[in-house]
Order: structure tokens, then sequence, then C-alpha cells
């Protein structure tokens, strides 16, 4: 036999898999409104976990990449997303069959379950077969598969199977209901009287008829005459019915482990491709970013904030997309200008894409390089309220203090608006104190803030500004570039719209 | 079976789009009244007789067609009437029958299907009856394929076929259901099925089932057998209500289609109290530009007034514009409506209101009216104006036929003028007959003075004693006088010039 465990793991992790819990920046990031849209009607699943869980070292996340370029291949996708739904009908069918009473039920309800998983594993088999698949994982998969059909249990089920259920399906009979008196016998190739009834009157025709069929509301269980009447069945059709019975005794334990484990590990890569193929196709970027756990040169064109874009999207609003790159030694962006401007934004979009790429999945974004962090910190203003100034100002910096502790020169610190709420004084001694230590750190990170003076704090920073439309100040573009902070860029853009320029109002005021 | 009385080999389309320029159709050429007439208060007759005026017939035998249809209802109006009368009372009964099918249970549908079978076999056969009496009167290929249609199909082994359906359906014996296993071993694919004949002693020692009775106190289970016989009565009661749709398809077809010529027939009983000629319009293929017809009235005008109308003659043959200009009061609207009634009349395969008309069918009638009587010149009169002509430019194709009332006279004459000029000449350039009512005498003779062999100048003109009736007949465009008129009028003195 094969090695294949896992369609998500290179090699067995270990029981790193098991229910890890939200990191804490999740919410921060937004990265639990991503996570909660991923899940949600994939429950049966149980996929959060596996979003919890991020990747260190790039041969694992490139076994995903590589999972992933399958699964670009339309064949694949479908062959996988059909047999995802075979599954899922099957546990349906499981799920019911534990409600019923009436043994003969409960047996078929099984017997169709398994009907269902041995279709749905053959169509795979037959499906990857013609396929050309590249990745470890697929190719692991199909090999598995392979030798997984040719087993004497998956034989033995597929031909039991269809035999019992060839012979249930070929039963017919009659019901003959006098008054109180119900008789069950064979079926004698009577003749149909709604035909003939048509055959009549098929002659008046003029155009269209309305359909008079009732529409029975189906339930799964039945009530006692019905079980009455297929004892009866049963009856005139002994030896079918001890087939079954067989059958659900033999093969009560028919689903294969690695099998289920990979229909419910294949959902992490179904998911996110479903979460983001709207995005993609009003024609936001994605890509599989280049990865690395040594080089700190990270870069992204067109760029965006993942949920915020899924909620854009949804409402038919555009979505603003941003570069950065960082080169050589630089590790910090600082970034200021108006507010309203796409700060934070962009912020948690630089945190949601190394996050990400630690997933071995694709991110918002074209040309992407981001390195594979050790952990991710984040610091944003705290919801809560904090009844002084001062008390507010040593919260954070009891927050930061704690993160600068444990963070390494492998982090990355997404650092949002700190020390908003203090004095420029403090704010400019404070936060030129921090970013130095970050420098020192030599971590990666986006440092939000009003403070000019924190962008030119050595070669390590980076400056990046919010924009507003020239003509119009009041207006924001959610653009925020690459150029050194000017804390006056803003009151002069909206001092030209009224005319207040100095040359503006030399003008007016003239002598 | 099909009634085809409207068309030799399809049913008249109740569903078909009417033209979208049927508002303006309606409004500007009255059809309110002539439609008034021929229902003489039906309602059905009134949307049939809609559908047939406003979805024209193109193909001058089809035309025809109609004609010899309607000639020989016109001969025999009771006939006509009676069947139209059985066709009612039929629908009327099988409404009678009480119970909504949509919501009900198939058992009950079944029921009232059943019961409205039983009333219109009795029509049915009263049906064939007046196919048996009537027959010879009618020679017309419609009416012989109609009445031969009913006595083949409507035989008497037929009747009896439906009959022993009917007796089936009421399960004296029980019933007989096959079915089959879903995947959940529950029964499914419930189908009815024909019972054998079965003796008493034969039924008496039939081995080959089991069988059990549900007990007396057993309300579930009787509930339980009650919503099986439902399952299984459920395609029977299906085909039985289509069964029942079948035949009220039919007898709303033959209403609707004898419907539109009880319609015609009321409409000549009218103009024949009220004196005034009817005649079958000759209809000519389309291509040729036809348009000759003696006492043409304007039918509409005719229903509405106690008084006579006069007719007017048109020798309009070859010519794709006419241009009608004179007095105000002086008929020209009248005369405009009675072609433009005339043309749907007889592509409807009506008679028309003339003493005989000769006409080119068209590919459809547009109209472009000046809509309100007041003389203001605002713009937005004169947008809503060149709108209106924008969407008939949107629709209409060579070989049409448009009727202009005053249009273009929202504004001064020189605009208005010039946006009639420049839309005349490409209308007609592309093939489209315009009749052109307008005062517009800069406009009419500009065309005049081309003295165009395919244009026809037309002017109303007052009777010899200066009052009624006008009549229309040929005439150059005249220059109006009766601003200065006016103004000398009012201010007793010459204008100077």
């Amino acid at each position: 036999m094969t090695t294949f465990h896992s369609i998500l793991f290179d090699r067995d992790p270990g029981g790193v898999d098991k229910h890890p819990g939200e990191p804490d920046f999740f919410a921060d990031l937004r990265l639990d409104q991503v996570v909660a849209a991923l899940t949600a009607g994939r429950e049966e699943y149980d996929l959060a976990g596996l979003y919890y869980i991020p990747l260190h070292d790039v041969e694992a996340v490139h076994y995903r990449h590589h999972v992933l370029g399958d699964l670009e291949q339309e064949a694949v996708l479908s062959a996988v997303r059909d047999f995802a739904g075979a599954m899922q009908q099957m546990r349906k069918h499981l799920a019911l069959m534990a409600k019923l009473h009436y043994a003969h039920q409960k047996e078929r309800w099984f017997l169709h379950a398994a009907s269902i998983y041995g279709n749905a594993v053959r169509a795979l088999h037959e499906k990857l077969g013609a396929l050309e698949l590249r990745s470890r994982g697929f190719l692991g998969l199909r090999e598995y598969i392979d030798g997984y059909v040719e087993s004497d249990e998956f034989t033995t089920l597929a031909d039991d199977t269809r035999r019992v259920a060839d012979d249930l399906g070929a039963v017919r009979y009659a019901i003959h209901l006098r008054g109180n008196r119900v008789r069950v016998t064979r079926y004698e190739d009577e003749p149909d009287m709604s035909e003939q009834i048509e055959r009549t009157f098929a002659k008046f025709q003029q155009g269209e008829v309305t359909d008079h069929r009732a529409r029975f509301r189906e339930h799964a269980d039945m009530n006692h005459v019905e079980a009455q009447i297929l004892d009866l069945v049963a009856k005139l059709h002994p030896e079918t019915f001890a087939g079954l019975e067989h059958f659900c005794a033999r093969h009560q334990q028919y689903l294969d482990e690695t099998i289920g484990r990979f229909d419910r590990e294949i959902q992490f890569y179904l998911a996110y491709l479903e979460y983001i193929d709207p995005l993609r196709k009003k024609g936001l970027a994605f890509a599989l970013p280049r990865t690395s756990a040594r080089s700190k040169e990270v870069g992204a064109t067109a760029t965006f904030d993942l949920a915020l874009a899924a909620k854009l999207t949804s409402d038919r609003a555009s979505v603003v997309s941003n570069d950065f790159h960082l080169s050589d030694d630089e590790r910090i962006l600082v970034v200021s200008g108006p507010n309203n401007g796409g700060k934070t934004t962009f912020a948690r979009t630089f945190g949601q894409l190394h996050f990400l790429a630690s997933l071995g999945l694709p991110v918002p974004g074209a040309e992407v390089r981001l390195f594979l962090p050790d952990r991710i910190f984040t610091h944003f203003e705290r919801e809560e309220e904090i009844e002084t100034l001062r008390g507010k100002f040593e919260d954070e910096l009891y927050r930061i203090h704690e993160i600068l502790e444990q963070a390494t020169g492998a982090s990355v610190l997404i650092m949002n608006e700190s020390f908003g709420s203090t004095t420029l004084r403090d704010a400019v001694l404070v936060g030129s104190e921090v970013v130095r230590q970050i420098i020192d750190l030599d971590a990666l990170c986006v440092f939000v803030t009003f403070v000019d003076e924190l962008s030119t704090l050595g070669s390590s920073t980076v400056s990046m500004m919010s924009t507003v439309v020239p003509n119009d100040p009041a207006v924001r573009t959610y653009k925020v570039v690459r150029k050194p902070a000017d804390g006056l860029a803003y009151a002069a853009a909206i001092a030209e719209k009224y005319g207040l320029t100095y040359g503006a109002l030399r003008k007016r005021v003239a002598r | 079976m099909k009634a085809f009385l409207m068309h030799a080999d399809r049913d008249f389309d109740l569903a078909a789009d009417l033209p979208a320029q049927e508002q303006a159709l309606t409004q500007d050429l009255e059809l309110d009244s002539l439609l008034g007439a021929m229902a003489a208060g039906d309602k059905l007759i009134y949307d049939v007789a809609t559908r047939a005026l406003l979805l024209s017939l193109r193909d001058p035998d089809a035309i025809a067609y109609r004609q010899r249809l309607l000639a020989e209802c016109l001969d025999q109006p009771a006939v006509v009437r009676d069947l139209y009368g059985l066709a009612g009372e039929a629908l009327k009964a099988e409404k009678s029958v009480w119970g909504s099918p949509l919501r009900d249970s198939p058992r009950s549908i079944l029921g009232s299907s059943v019961q409205k079978m039983e009333l219109f076999v009795e029509f049915l056969r009263r049906l064939r009856q007046m196919a048996d009496e009537h027959s010879d009167k009618f020679h017309s290929e419609g009416f012989v394929r109609f009445f031969a249609m009913l006595r083949e199909e409507l035989d008497e082994p037929y009747f009896a076929l439906i009959e022993n359906h009917l007796k089936a359906l009421r399960f004296k014996g029980g019933m007989l259901m096959s079915a089959r296993l879903t995947t959940g071993n529950k029964g499914t694919g419930y189908t009815l099925r024909q019972q054998r004949e079965q003796g008493l002693l034969e039924r008496m020692f039939d081995r080959s089932g089991y069988s059990f009775t549900i007990p007396d106190r057993d309300e579930n289970g009787f509930r339980a057998l009650s919503a099986l016989e439902e399952r299984g009565v459920n395609l029977v009661a299906n085909a039985a209500a289509q069964a029942v749709e079948h035949v009220h398809g039919f007898f709303t077809m033959l209403r609707v289609e004898i419907g539109f010529y009880l319609g015609c027939v009321n409409l000549a009983e009218r103009l024949a109290e009220l004196g005034e000629p009817t005649a079958f319009p000759v209809p000519v293929a389309p291509g040729a530009l036809a348009l000759t017809g003696y006492g043409l009235y304007d039918v509409c005008l005719r229903l509405t007034t106690s008084e006579p109308v006069v007719g007017n003659d048109v020798e309009a043959d070859q010519k794709s514009l006419v241009m009608i200009t004179g007095a105000n009061q002086g008929g020209k609207s009248t005369f405009l409506r009675s072609v433009g009634l005339a043309q749907l009349m007889t592509q409807a395969g009506m008679f028309v209101g003339a003493q005989s008309l000769r006409v080119n069918v068209c590919d459809g009638v547009f109209t472009h009216y000046k809509r309100e009587e007041d003389e203001s010149l605002e713009s937005g009169k004169l947008d809503e104006e060149l709108a209106r002509m924008s969407e008939i430019a949107d629709r209409i194709t060579p070989n049409c036929l448009l009727l202009c009332n005053e249009s273009f006279a929202a504004t001064n004459e020189r605009e208005g003028s010039e946006i009639a000029r420049q839309v005349l000449a490409a209308l007609l350039e592309a093939g489209v007959k315009v009749l052109f009512v307008t005062h517009m005498f800069d406009l009419a003779n500009g065309f005049h003075r081309r003295d165009p062999d395919n244009a026809l100048f037309l002017r109303a003109q007052r009777g010899s004693d200066g009052a009624r009736p006008f009549k229309i007949s040929e005439g150059e465009p005249l220059p109006t006088s009766y601003g200065e008129d006016s103004y000398r009028k009012v201010f007793g003195d010459r204008l100077a010039s």
C-alpha cells in the first residue's frame, strides 16, 4: 500500500491538526469573518480548526499549492465536487435511517447509503484515472484509490450492493383496496387507466393543459398500514428481502478511513475557492505567493482586504486595491495620512496576506512574495471603555510590551493607531521608542500612526500615505501609496478647493 | 379537433402580443365604438374582435378565407348565434360543478371531473345534432370542413367509449393499483389499473396474494388507507381533469372563433339598420400600391351620431403619399379615420364601410395624431410628438401605412414643416405609405410644387352653400388666409404688409 494519508499535509502532522482554537489576532484582522464565511453551510465537516493551523515550512506550503494547481483544472474540481456531493447524500441517508422504525425500511436506507458510497468512490476513481494530475497530494490519492477499489473489501461491497439493489428495484406488486380490506398481490400487467383516458380525449386537445397531479409530502418513515403492506410485499418476495438483511449484517462498517478523511480535508480548499470565486469574477487578482521562511523582501501589487472585499462585492460596491514592496533591509511600513482613508484596511491586508500564505492558500493580489512568520501579533485599539486617558495609554503600553517580549525577528506585527489617544509629544516619544525596538528585532511590521516622524527613524522604515482626490479632498481614494509622510498635504488640498491657499488668497485679497 | 374558422390551418391565437402601437391605434381610430357595436355587450366578442382587428392578416388568401365564411354567416345568422350559444352554455354548465381543482385532493378532482365530463357529453351530443341539421346550408371550405369533422369524430362508438370510462371511474369493484419500491422501501409509482372481470367464485378462491383488514376502530388505519387511495387515484384524476380541460378548450376555441363572426353579424345588422352600405373589399397583395374606394365612410362616426355621414371617393392607386389639406371642420380627420378603419377591417377579413374598396395589404398600420387640441407652443409638446415619432420609427417597416393627423403642429410652422419634410421624405423613400392631414401650407405646397407622381393632394371643402356636408376631393393646397381674416374681423383693419 502507499503512504498517502492527507490532502492537506505532506507528512503526518503528528497531532498538530487537533482542534487548536482561534488565534488571538483573528478578530483584529477580520479573519474571523473570513473563516465564518468559509465554514458556513459546511458545518458537517468541522472545518474551522483546519484554518487555525499555519504552516511554517515552504515544502508544506508547496504541497498545498500543488494540490490547488490540480484543482485549477475544471475537471479535477468537478470530480472532487461530485464526490463530496455524493458523500453528503450518503450521510443524509444514514442520519435519516437512524430515525426510522421498521426493519425493512432501515435496511433499505442503509443499502442505499452504501450504494451511494460505492458509486462515489468508483466515479472518483474513474475520473482521477483520466486526469493529468501533478500534485503529490492528488497523485497519492489516486494511487491509494487504485488500490482500494481493487481490494476485496471494496469489490465485495460493490457486488453485494448492486445485486441486492437490482433485486429490490425489480419488485412490482399490486394493491387492491375495497372497503377496509387490503390485498397485496403480484402485479400482472393490467392496463393503465390514466393512459386509456388520455387516449380517448386527446382529440379535443387545443393547447397546453394544467398538471393536476397532487404533490404529496413524502415522509421518510411509514405508517402501520404501509408497514403491513411492505411485510406482505416481503412475503411475496422472500429471497429478495433475505438478501437485504444479510447485506446489512455483512457491511456494517463499509466506510474507509482515508477516504473519509479526504472527503473532509478537501473541503478546506473547496470552501476557499468558492469563497474567492465571485471576487475573481469581478476581476480581483489572487495569486499563490512565493513564500520564504528566510527572505523578508515581501511585496504585492493589486492586493486588498479579503473580508472587506467579500462584503463590498456582495453589496455590489467596488474594491480598492493597493501595492506594497519591501526590499533590502526595509521592514516597517509606517502608514499615515487622512483618516478614513484606508490605513487600517491596508494594515489588515498585510496581516491577512501573511496568515493566508501560511495556510498555503491563494492570497489577494498579483506578484506576491511573502514571508512565513513564526507568529503574527496585532495591536488594535480596544473597544472597551477605560476611564482615564492615562489608563488607556498604560493599557496600550502593557499590551505592546507583551508583544515585544514574545515577538522574534521572524514575527509579523500589525500596529494600528497605537497611541492615538495620547498627546503628540508622548506619541512621538513612545512611538519612536517602540519602532526602534521593532527595528532592532528585525521583524516585519505595519505601523499605522499620525506621527510623521516615525517614518524616518532608519533605513528599515518606509513611509506610506492614505490619499484623497486632488480636486475634491473630501473624497477618499482608499489608496495607500508609498510617499514621504506629509501631514500638511490634506490641509493644503482642502484650502485650494476653497480658494484659501496662499496664491489664491493673495489674488482675492487684492490691494 | 380544431374549429379552424379563423385560419384555414391554425387556431386563432388569443395569446399573441398585440402590436406595440395598439393603444395609439385604438385611441386615434376610435376603435372602441366599432368594437362596442360588434360585441353588443358581450365581453368575449369584444376581446376576440379587438385581436382580430389588431392582429392583421397579411395574406390575401387568408383574408378571402374569412370573407367567405363571413358571407355565409351573414346569410345564416341564427346558426351562428346557436353555435355561439351552445359553446357558452357548455362552459357555463362546467362552471356550475362546485369545487376548485387547484387545492383539492385527487379524489375530489376526479369526482368533479367525472361530473363535468358527464355534462360535457350532453353538449357534445347537441353539437353533433346541429352538424346533422345545418351542414347542408354551408358551402365555404371552412364550414364544410368544420361540420364534417364534428360528424366524423363525434359518432356513437365514441360516445359509448366515453360512457365506459365514466362507469369505470366510479370504482364499484374497488381500486386496483400497481406500485414499486423507493430506495427507502416505501411504495411509489402508484398507478391505477383496470381490473379483470372476476366472478364471485374466482375471487373467493384467488390465492395469488395476502390480505389484511383494517379493524373498525383503527382511525389511523383508515386515514392511512385513504391517503393510499389518494396516491392511487392521482394519475387518473390528472388524466380526467386534463380530459375536461381538453373538451373545455375545444368549446372555448369554438366560442372564440365563432364569436368573431357573431361580432361581424352584429355590426352588419347595426349598419343595415342605419341604412349604411357595406362591402367586402378586394385585398391586393403587398407590393402594389392600391387605394381606390367609393363611398368610403367613417364607421365609428356613423355608429355614434344619429345623422348619416358623407362617404368620400378616393383614387390613390400608385400613390405612396396622400396629403390632405383644407378647411377646419372639413372632414379631414374623419376621412383619415375611414381609411385607417377600412385598412384594419380589410385585413381582419371583414367587410368595410363603403360602396366598394380595393386596397393593398400592408404590414402594419401606425398613427401619429396631434394629441391635444390646445394650440400652445410649449417645447414639451414637441418633445412628446418627436418621441412618439421616434417610437414609430423604431418599429415601422417598408410596406406599412402611416396616418398622420396634424403632426408637428406643436411648434411654429417653419420648424414643424421642416421636421415633417425630413420625416416624410425619409419614410416615403423607405417605402412607407403615408396619409398626412395638415394645415401647414408651407409643407403641403412644398411637396405639391415638386409635383411628384407618387403623391395625391386632397382638399376638404365646404359644400357649395358653405354648410355641411363636407367632401374631400382632389385639390392642391391653398394658402390659409383666415389669420388675416380674423385680424381684420377683430381689428377692423388690414394688416400692414
